[in-house]
């Protein structure tokens, strides 16, 4: 018979988070952040088909790093929940904070009841239904379920805390979507090396989209953004 | 919240009305209460003539605004016309209750595989999950004659035209090369369009048609309402082209209501001395 070792329920949800964090580490990171308009969403991506930013609901995004089938498979809950949602009730009823809980609830449960914990950081944006831009909401939720209500802007992933730095002394609030989308890249690529237009995929939440404020930026409209 | 997790084996993919299934939403699980009259039939709301015809950019969709149950007018302003996602609009006959149901549910289940999948459906594949949808209520058919005939039309952006389907109840799903007309007045607005419509019309003249075709049914069948100059609702009318679905203002279809009433009037009421310009064609003819 053998004997079942014993170990300290800290080490072991330290285990689980290195464990978690080395997973995400490892992925490209992504920024969020409020700009005059909305939100606008930039990560390091470089496949043009498996996004990191997708469209939730009206006015909400999606937006994950770390291992891509674990987030899409929190997206595509977060699609659900959100869908069956505005179809019960209302279009009005379906919010960002309520989609943020029930995701940390989620990946708060898989942390400490499954044998892995998920490799993912997510973020759920929102822009307010009032156009007020002091409405727009930016939920960061980490791999063990903690939510962070961020404002201003919010980064995700590997090398965060560095990324983080240089938002924090180049972010300015309200700035045009093309001067928010160079402050991202430049937070993203850091001071050594410099971004490709491919290997970025860029999102926005714009007040001037009508119901669905989600829309990609892509191609040509990118380039001119950049130019 | 929790949110909707399904194991492998259980995960309804990208359709909606599948989710609400597994979740146990389903909507075709039918409430009571309805009230029935005297031959035991549930009276319901009922709503009437919607047309659709293909012109030189893309589709028109119209359709009156008047539901009525048995004789009474129960809804003067309905809207029977709605957008089905940005590149495409179904219009709805039959039992408004259902109907409108039917209409919620079809959005929200084009929208859902858009998102879930990342791109949209085909037109086609939108045709298609409009008829299943048809075919799933008829129970509710042969229980309660609640009837849901859609239009379905759009533009399709692969093969860069209009395109317009109908249905029958079964769900059979029938695409039409040019033109079509459905609900009680259906059948005298599809005589006015076929007798109007040509190759390469343009906009205004597919909008005038699709207004002479709802004026006509309305003129004939009690059940489909005509213009109401009073309370000012005019029937609606939607284009489909490449830049999308645009419903046209309440304005522009007063006016060109207003057109054709002007025409009518000086045709003496006859219909058939009207053409689409606006011309008189019935040239006196001296007896020889």
């Amino acid at each position: 018979m053998s004997m079942p070792y014993y170990v300290p329920a800290e080490q072991w949800m330290k285990d689980k988070a290195d464990y978690a964090r080395k997973g995400i580490a490892r992925g490209r990171a992504m920024v969020g952040l409020t700009f005059a308009d909305g939100v606008l969403l930039v990560a390091e991506n470089h496949s043009r088909t498996l996004h990191k930013v997708s469209e939730i609901y009206d006015r909400i995004a999606f937006a994950g790093v770390g291992k891509y089938n674990e987030f899409d498979q929190l997206r595509i809950a977060g699609i659900r929940s959100a869908d069956i949602r505005g179809y019960s009730f209302s279009r009005e009823d379906v919010d960002a904070r309520s989609l943020a809980n029930g995701y940390a609830q989620m990946l708060g449960h898989v942390f400490t009841h499954d044998a892995k914990p998920m490799e993912v950081e997510i973020l759920v944006a929102e822009i307010g239904a009032s156009n007020d831009p002091d409405d727009d909401r930016l939920f960061h939720i980490l791999y063990d379920g903690t939510v962070m209500d961020e404002e201003n802007f919010s980064v995700l992933g590997g090398d965060a805390d560095a990324i983080g730095t240089r938002m924090k002394e180049k972010y300015v609030a309200s700035s045009t979507r093309a001067d928010a989308l160079k402050i991202a890249m430049g937070a993203l690529s850091g001071p050594d090396r410099t971004l490709a237009l491919k290997e970025l995929e860029v999102a926005e939440l714009h007040r001037g989209n009508g119901r669905r404020a989600f829309r990609r930026i892509e191609g040509d409209e990118l380039a001119a953004l950049l130019a | 919240m929790t949110l909707p997790i399904f194991s492998s084996g259980d995960d309804p993919g990208a359709s909606f009305q599948e989710l609400l299934r597994r979740s146990g939403l389903d909507s075709n699980a039918i409430s009571h209460g309805a009230n029935s009259n005297e031959r035991g039939l549930i009276e319901h709301v009922h709503a009437t003539t919607i047309v659709s015809l293909r012109y030189s950019d893309g589709v028109v969709m119209a359709g009156d605004r008047r539901a009525t149950a048995g004789v009474t007018i129960a809804n003067r302003a309905m809207q029977k016309v709605f957008p089905a996602d940005r590149y495409s609009g179904v219009s709805i006959s039959g039992s408004a209750g259902a109907a409108s149901e039917m209409v919620k549910l079809f959005q929200l289940e084009l929208e859902h595989y858009e998102k879930v999948e990342g791109s949209p459906l085909s037109l086609e594949g939108k045709a298609n999950r409009l008829s299943g949808m048809v075919r799933s209520n008829l129970p509710m058919v042969i229980q309660m004659g609640m009837v849901v005939i859609p239009i379905f039309a759009g533009y399709d952006l692969r093969r860069r035209v209009g395109r317009i389907f109908d249905f029958d109840i079964t769900g059979g799903r029938y695409e039409e090369k040019n033109h079509t007309a459905n609900g009680s007045g259906g059948r005298y607005a599809n005589s006015v369009i076929k007798l109007r419509w040509r190759e390469g019309l343009d906009r205004a003249a597919a909008i005038d048609i699709a207004i002479e075709a709802l004026f006509e049914a309305a003129d004939q069948d009690a059940a489909t309402g005509g213009p109401d100059s009073i309370r000012g609702i005019y029937p609606q009318v939607a284009t489909i082209a490449s830049d999308g679905y645009a419903e046209s203002d309440e304005h522009e279809v007063a006016q060109r209501f207003a057109l054709l009433v002007d025409r009518l009037r000086q045709a003496g009421g006859l219909p058939g001395a009207v053409n689409d310009g606006g011309r008189i064609l019935t040239q006196e003819v001296a007896p020889s």
